[in-house]
């Protein structure tokens, strides 16, 4: 039977989700750091930190794109049994799981209007590993200068220069997430 | 802790020939049984067997939907309180609940006799449990109605003699 798909919530789903939350809310905060987040035991294509990260912001509101190999019958059930949120192509989403190359292009996705900027996509970037070094990052949540290894420089670039517009990433790897908004400036 | 669910269903008149309408006809009969009585009917019947959980009891509401008719444009009916849960016996049968009214434990017996009516005994819980249930439901029907029709009044006219 579908037994394993159905697995892997939250055990305790109110205190779980803030705690997630809060691991959310304080990378987009402050882009750069590198915070832990765990709860969600999701199939094994996805890692613990991107399960999380859906259990606690997807709901039946919320289209999701599930770029690449991601895209298969035990995700999907699993997302729909424990979220109900309806899957879409990148055109429609609300937030896109997947690796970087599987995600790309970033034009795919919608990057809100400027009446509503908000009505763009977030991307759970799916990485190998997740280091405070490489690029240097600047802008809003940031003292001085931060540093996060990205998967490539360009397109975060010409994100930032689309603001109010433009995507905002959460980057996943194990149990650990980062996350690099729409507002920072990268170089 | 209560959590939202959001789950819009339609009720429509549609033939019921899917291949779950046998469930779907026990999950009706036990989302709508009484306080407490198919954790009783369970109990008497067996004793529980082992689970987990694969959702804990929540409580939420859910927006009833209806057609005048059956066939007239959807309309929001009003909203129902639900509790839901899921669980898994160690025997590999997965049961669902969804339940009205703000009840935890009778969402637990629900779940549990949904997973035995997909085991090897489902034959036993369907004699023992759900026709118990179909029982009280078809009596509780009768009552009402036996209780509307002595209220019925007659109406009768004389003949006038005109014709």
């Amino acid at each position: 039977m579908q037994t394993d798909k159905l697995s892997g919530g939250f055990d305790h789903p109110a205190i779980q989700s803030a705690h997630a939350f809060r691991s959310v809310m304080e990378a987009m905060a402050r882009p750069g750091t590198v915070q832990d987040i765990h709860g969600a035991e999701p199939p094994t294509l996805l890692s613990s930190a991107a399960g999380s990260v859906l259990l606690t912001l997807c709901d039946a509101d919320t289209p999701v794109h599930l770029a690449g190999e991601l895209d298969c019958e035990d995700v999907r059930a699993w997302l729909a049994f424990h979220t109900g949120a309806p899957i879409v192509g990148p055109a429609h989403c609300m937030f896109a799981v997947g690796t970087w190359v599987t995600l790309t292009p970033l034009s795919l996705y919608p990057i809100g209007t400027p009446e509503y900027p908000d009505r763009s996509s977030t991307l759970i970037v799916e990485c190998s590993d997740l280091e405070q070094d490489g690029v240097r990052l600047k802008g809003p949540g940031i003292q001085s200068i931060a540093s996060l290894s990205l998967p490539e420089v360009d397109p975060f670039q010409a994100n930032h220069s689309l603001f109010p517009l433009g995507l905002d990433f959460i980057f996943t790897s194990g149990s650990r997430i980062a996350a690099l908004p729409r507002s920072t400036e990268i170089f | 802790m209560y959590s939202c669910i959001v789950i819009e269903k339609v009720v429509e008149m549609k033939d019921a020939s899917d291949e779950n309408t046998r469930r779907k006809l026990w999950m009706s009969v036990m989302a709508k049984a009484p306080k407490g009585r198919v954790s009783e009917l369970l109990d008497a019947t067996m004793k529980r067997p082992e689970f987990t959980w694969l959702r804990a009891p929540e409580i939420g509401s859910t927006m009833v939907r209806g057609r005048a008719g059956g066939t007239g444009a959807p309309f929001n009916l009003g909203e129902v309180t639900v509790t839901r849960c899921a669980l898994r016996l160690h025997s590999g049968e997965v049961g669902h609940a969804y339940i009205q009214g703000r009840r935890k434990a009778d969402a637990e017996a629900v779940a549990l006799v949904d997973a035995l009516m997909q085991s090897d005994i489902a034959d036993l819980v369907d004699t023992t449990i759900l026709q118990n249930l179909e029982n009280d439901h078809a009596a509780a029907r009768q009552a009402r109605a036996a209780k509307a029709a002595a209220t019925k009044v007659e109406f009768f006219t004389m003949t006038r003699g005109e014709d």
